[in-house]
């Protein structure tokens, strides 16, 4: 269709927030009746791109983007959601964004129904007027049969199993008078395999109706078999845009992931050959990162990296150890058990983690520094506590908490005013050098490190692992590393897992293969990955 | 410049119109022919009077638990202490020091069930504890009415049962702290005992909050999440809070009783957290953060403009507008303080 | 059969708060001695009184607000109008117009106030709005005792203080007393039926139906339930929670006019405040909970609310022989169910939330914890 104007196109899109380059020359269309597989890891750099689309409020208060966007040939610029809702552009969230107690009907027509006016609406104005629950429920049937499913226009979403959620979420888009395209992102993330694939067949379907789609996808079957043409992003770049014809899943998992350069590979510490943290069919239900059967081992003194893509579950691995979400199986930390659901009986199991959210769990952000620190081994431990009245009672030993803090803030090279400032105040960098701080006062033997480098500039960054690096080589510190930075996890990791749908895909060497990991990433069988778990 | 502006947004508007509205009547006083030694006098016996009840409102401030407005349940913990005393036949400093013995127990009674109770819910907890507040009160109201309660000045004369609405202490330790060491300079009396015992709460309240346990609690309130992460059982802190609260509760409206010369029971408890709340408010409270500081300058300022308003605006318009002025001020700021965003958002 | 005692133990811990209340009236009856034709009248004059007050509440418990305890406001509103009424000497049912146009702006105004405080106070809705009220309250005595008589000349000498200044404590409301009541009076054998009365809350019943079915009852109901959601979807969250909180206030102040002349006289200070506690009362006692109240959960609940008003202080005296002990325990009864129906929401939504994360889990996990042991 070289001679259409594309539905859709997006030239020379470009974003950066405060510096730091999201998006760069991103050019890609979309054509009629045309279904679009976006892939990426995360922070590739699709979530942005899809704001710039609805011209969320967000982009334009972090100073706009470079590069246009044009629909039907005519450049847009719209300034929020509902602008873009207006010119025929509907977004399916990976979240339900549904009204519980409302039903399927109800749901898809809502703040859009078909109303009945009267005298009121005249002095009171139109939302005064009856609900015509009859037309209602028409257009809800007229745009449950286009996906071409069966769905009960009365039934209450709370009552719902979770494919029908979607097929309500994506009939609410197609029910707008105009739709042009759909935005689906990771619409089979919460489906079972015969849901996606019922998803799949209808969003065929609705292509044939001329509604064009752009599909975000982990899966990258699932891609192969809906989509038209693929476009890969990767750091912000969109690196390929093929028709779908003639590629194959491990092409598109290499470019997903794969850097020109080789990750650089540094020394490695030797660790010994006992079995120092032994997980056996862990689950953990943790919202989001839930964990469903995990085994793995990790050898005395190793850094052991655990990857995957966001959602799957490798979060919860480290926070189900420490007992932050309820779980259950197996733990053993040098041969003894370690107590599951207990925080305080992990802490003092010469462990400790850092974790991932590090303003929601990580800090005390009203606090000062001092208190961030030395809180947890006061609680856990009953460290820095001196006491009174001869030993009546301890009060907390401010000073050793201060010797403590200045002792970081020196090795850590945190930036502070003094280590009476609140955690608030501090860059996100060196809020995470405290996160650290704080789990090394426990003076661990095991370590657990989530998502280290998230959002923090390039030298904190750098500091960060190296910190690490160095407690695990001098103090022989075993580090289990969870991020979802592939290429951090090759440069510092003896051997990195890769967790797929709650599970263990596979454990490679950081050595391997990109498209390995690519593959393991995508939940995709693989022959030739025969050493894994 | 700044500066300023970052301290007024910091201690709020509604705090510096009431300081100067003190400093106002302070300063009118004289003019309108009103004598300071007495109106001084009043003012520190009344913050003798009603500071523990604010101090009490710290720990749960300060765990998280929002503004207790259940304090009625450590009022009736203390109602029960001073009644139990003097039907045993206790007078003077040892009846003060039973009554707050037999207090201590009671408070840790009801503030452990409390402290269960908004354990098991958590949102809406100030309306629930404001209602469970109000339940106990009239429960009690009952019990007071069939308690086997004997001695005549207790009970109802001709009935000679249940207990009076207000049961005089001039027999037993009214005014025990106000008078104890007491230093007269010209009309102004300065009630020493008094306020060496809110001191010494002060003080006690202090010094826990810096313990292990008072620690926990701060970070509870501070971040529940980052609490648990450290070993910290959210839910327990919470309810120690809860207890500590209560107790002080109790020996709080001891404190008034001796300084007031009564002991009210029935409804009078009813309403008597919101007075508690509005100062420490004033004092520059949140509904997260709570320190000594703000228990002493709030009390101070809203008992305060509690004492002066009535003398010296009545002196000027001749009506007492007081209590109108009192009910707006109190809950104004309960409401200011509500709808204000607190300073983490996450 | 086990199947029916299933149903039923649903059906209690659901409506648990209103079998307990049932259950103490039923109790409170016989020892109250009072014969079934005294408890049957006065509970259809008192039906008439109070019901119209109750709907107040409805709406914003559809919105997601919860109890309204604001809604003092409302009452404060239509008792400033009556105090006019009565001051300009009109009478009957006129009289109760004159209040309703005077009350009703007022009401709107401070509704809106409201709203505006509540809607900066999300999450913690209830607490503040009952603050509000007593906020409101030292506003109100203001007006009273001090504008009134000194900016706004009082000219009636039943109106005014003894001393003079402001308005009275009590306020005999003689001239409208049953203004509305008394238009159509049916007797049936010793019962009286206010029919205009009956008439304007089935009206209002009508009203609420009517309204659960426009586009605005339909965005009241989808905040109520997703405040996220809906203002994705294009609704004005804030302005339709603003709306809620009007009308409750609205009618709240004609609700409290109507109490107010069937009573025939009102504690100026104090008569809004006990209109918001037995308001509140009543629908959660109806079987209404934060989230949830219908029309049927407003009648319900006044209907058994004062069932133990009538017999509560009586079925004390015969009891423990004190008036008293009855009183204090009506309104413990008052506030305790109040706790409890609160307490039970409360408990109940982290039950279910707990209970939906436990679905979660899913069979690979359950599978895998199983296969430990």
């Amino acid at each position: 269709m070289p001679n259409e104007t594309p539905l859709l196109s997006l030239e020379g899109i470009s974003k950066d927030f405060y510096g730091n380059v999201v998006l760069e020359d991103v050019t890609f269309s979309v054509g009629r009746g045309q279904i679009v597989g976006l892939v990426g890891e995360n922070g590739a750099g699709k979530t942005t791109l899809m704001r710039i689309l609805f011209g969320m409020p967000v982009i334009a208060e972090t100073g706009g983007f470079k590069g246009t966007v044009s629909l039907d040939g005519k450049p847009v610029a719209f300034k929020s959601p509902f602008d873009a809702l207006d010119a025929g552009i509907g977004m399916v969230h990976q979240e339900f964004s549904l009204i519980p107690g409302f039903t399927t009907t109800e749901n898809i027509t809502l703040n859009r129904e078909t109303m009945k006016s009267n005298l009121a609406c005249d002095i009171f104005g139109s939302r005064m007027s009856v609900l015509d629950r009859a037309a209602m429920r028409k257009r809800a049937s007229v745009a449950i049969e286009r996906l071409g499913v069966k769905l009960d226009p009365d039934m209450l979403v709370s009552e719902m199993p979770v494919g029908h959620k979607q097929f309500t979420e994506i009939a609410r888009e197609i029910d707008r008078a105009n739709v042009k395209l759909l935005v689906l992102d990771e619409p089979t993330a919460v489906l079972t395999e015969s849901e996606a694939e019922v998803l799949l067949a209808s969003l065929r379907t609705l292509a044939s109706q001329g509604i064009s789609i752009i599909f975000i996808s982990h899966r990258l079957h699932e891609i192969v078999k809906v989509a038209d043409r693929i476009v890969v992003l990767r750091d912000g770049k969109a690196v390929k845009d093929v028709p779908t014809a003639g590629t194959t899943v491990h092409d598109i998992a290499k470019w997903m992931v794969g850097r020109d350069v080789q990750a650089s590979v540094t020394e490695l510490s030797t660790c010994k050959e006992n079995t120092f943290l032994s997980v056996e069919h862990l689950w953990v239900d943790m919202p989001g990162e839930t964990v469903r059967d995990v085994s793995f081992e990790v050898r005395e003194g190793e850094i052991f990296g655990i990857g995957g893509l966001a959602g799957q579950g490798k979060l919860g691995i480290a926070n189900g150890i420490m007992g932050l979400f309820p779980g259950g199986g197996k733990v053993t930390v040098d041969g003894k058990d370690i107590p599951l659901n207990d925080p305080h009986g992990v802490l003092n199991s010469h462990m400790a983690s850092v974790s991932e959210d590090r303003r929601g769990v990580g800090l005390l952000l009203d606090e000062t520094l001092e208190w961030n620190i030395a809180f947890t081994a006061m609680q856990a431990k009953g460290e820095y506590l001196t006491p009174v009245l001869g030993g009546l009672f301890k009060l907390r030993d401010e000073k050793a908490m201060k010797k403590l803090a200045e002792q970081y803030v020196k090795q850590l090279e945190i930036k502070c005013t003094g280590t009476k400032q609140r955690a608030m105040e501090l860059s996100g960098g060196n809020q995470q050098k405290i996160c650290l701080a704080k789990a090394f006062a426990l003076n661990p033997r095991l370590l657990f490190v989530s998502e280290p480098t998230r959002g923090i500039d390039v030298g904190a960054k750098a500091i960060v692992l190296e910190t690490l690096r160095t407690y695990n080589r001098e103090f022989g510190m075993t580090i289990v590393m969870i991020s979802s930075e592939l290429e951090e996890l090759r440069s510092i990791c003896h051997r990195i897992a890769i967790v797929d749908e709650g599970k263990i895909a596979g454990i490679l060497a950081p050595t391997a293969d990109i498209a390995e990991f690519g593959l393991l990433m995508s939940g995709e069988p693989d022959d030739k990955n025969g050493d894994a778990a | 410049m700044n500066r300023i502006k970052a301290f007024i947004t910091d201690f709020g508007w509604p705090r510096i119109i009431i300081a100067l509205f003190l400093l106002g009547l302070f300063i009118s006083a004289p003019i309108v022919g009103v004598k300071l030694g007495p109106s001084f006098t009043d003012v520190f016996n009344r913050f003798g009077q009603n500071a523990i009840m604010v101090l009490a409102l710290v720990p749960m401030v300060q765990a998280g638990c929002g503004l207790n407005f259940g304090l009625p349940l450590g009022i009736l913990a203390g109602l029960l202490g001073s009644t139990l005393a003097m039907q045993l036949g206790f007078v003077g400093a040892p009846g003060f020091i039973v009554a707050i013995l037999i207090t201590i127990p009671f408070g840790l009674l009801f503030g452990l069930g409390y402290g269960k109770l908004l354990n098991k819910v958590k949102g809406e907890e100030m309306t629930i504890a404001m209602y469970v507040g109000f339940s106990a009160v009239m429960l009690f109201s009952i019990l007071w009415l069939v308690l086997p309660y004997t001695k005549a000045d207790l009970v109802m004369g001709y009935a000679g049962e249940g207990l009076r609405r207000s049961i005089s202490l001039e027999k037993y330790w009214a005014k025990l702290l106000n008078d104890f060491l007491a230093v007269r300079i010209g009309d102004f009396v300065f009630p020493t005992g008094l306020m060496l015992f809110v001191g010494l709460c002060v003080l006690f309240i202090f010094v826990f909050m810096r313990t292990r346990t008072g620690t926990a609690l701060t970070a509870v309130g501070s971040n529940p999440d980052y609490a648990r992460a450290s070993g910290v059982s959210v839910e327990r802190m919470r309810t120690v809070s809860t207890v500590v609260s209560t107790v002080l509760g109790g020996v709080g409206i001891l404190v008034y009783q001796q300084s007031f010369g009564f002991v009210q029971v029935y409804d009078a408890p009813l309403y008597m957290a919101f007075p508690a709340v509005s100062a420490l408010l004033i004092g520059g409270a949140s509904v997260t953060k709570a320190s000594m500081v703000n228990v002493v300058i709030g009390t101070f300022l809203f008992q305060g403009m509690l004492t002066m308003t009535p003398s010296v605006i009545n002196s000027v318009l001749k009506t007492d507008m007081s209590e109108v002025i009192r009910i707006i001020v109190s809950n104004g700021m309960i409401i200011y303080a509500l709808t204000r965003k607190t300073k983490v958002t996450k | 059969m086990t199947l029916k005692a299933d149903k039923l133990g649903k059906f209690l811990s659901d409506n648990i708060v209103t079998v307990i209340f049932l259950a103490l009236t039923l109790v409170a009856i016989p020892f109250s001695r009072l014969s079934g034709t005294y408890i049957l009248s006065n509970l259809i004059d008192r039906f008439a009184r109070s019901s119209f007050l109750v709907f107040a509440l409805i709406l914003p418990i559809m919105a997601g607000m919860g109890i309204n305890f604001a809604m003092v406001l409302g009452a404060t509103a239509g008792q400033i109008g009556l105090i006019f009424a009565i001051d300009n000497n009109i009478m009957g049912v006129q009289g109760l117009v004159y209040a309703s146009l005077l009350g009703m702006p007022i009401s709107i105004l401070l509704g809106w106030f409201c709203g505006q405080i509540l809607n900066r106070a999300r999450g913690r809705e209830m607490v503040t709005g009952f603050i509000l009220g007593f906020f409101m309250d030292g506003v109100y005595q203001f007006f009273g005792l001090y504008v009134m008589g000194w900016l706004i000349p009082i000219k009636t000498g039943q109106v005014a203080q003894i001393d003079g200044g402001g308005v009275r404590n009590t306020l005999g409301l003689e001239s409208v007393r049953g203004g509305l009541d008394k238009i159509i009076s049916l007797k049936i054998g010793p019962f009286a039926f206010p029919i205009v009365t009956f008439a304007v809350i089935a009206l209002l019943c009508v009203f609420i139906i009517w309204f659960r079915k426009t586009k605005l009852g339909q965005d009241m109901r989808a905040i109520g339930q997703e405040q996220g959601v809906s203002h994705s979807a294009g609704i004005n969250v804030d302005r339709t929670r603003i709306l809620a909180i009007v009308i409750s206030t609205l009618l709240a102040c004609l609700g409290q006019i109507i109490y107010l002349q069937n009573m025939g006289n009102m504690f100026t200070y104090t008569s809004q405040r006990q209109a918001g506690y037995f308001a509140a009362a009543a629908i959660l006692v109806g079987g209404a909970t934060v989230t949830r109240a219908t029309i049927k959960n407003v009648f319900i609940g006044v209907f058994l609310v004062h069932s133990l008003y009538i017999t509560m202080p009586l079925a004390g005296k015969e009891l423990f022989d004190s008036a008293m002990i009855g009183q204090y325990m009506s309104d413990f009864i008052n506030f305790g169910i109040i706790s409890l129906a609160l307490v039970l929401h409360a408990w109940r939504n982290r039950r279910n939330a707990d209970l939906a994360r436990a679905g979660l889990r899913g069979g690979a996990a359950l599978a895998a914890a199983g296969g430990d042991k």
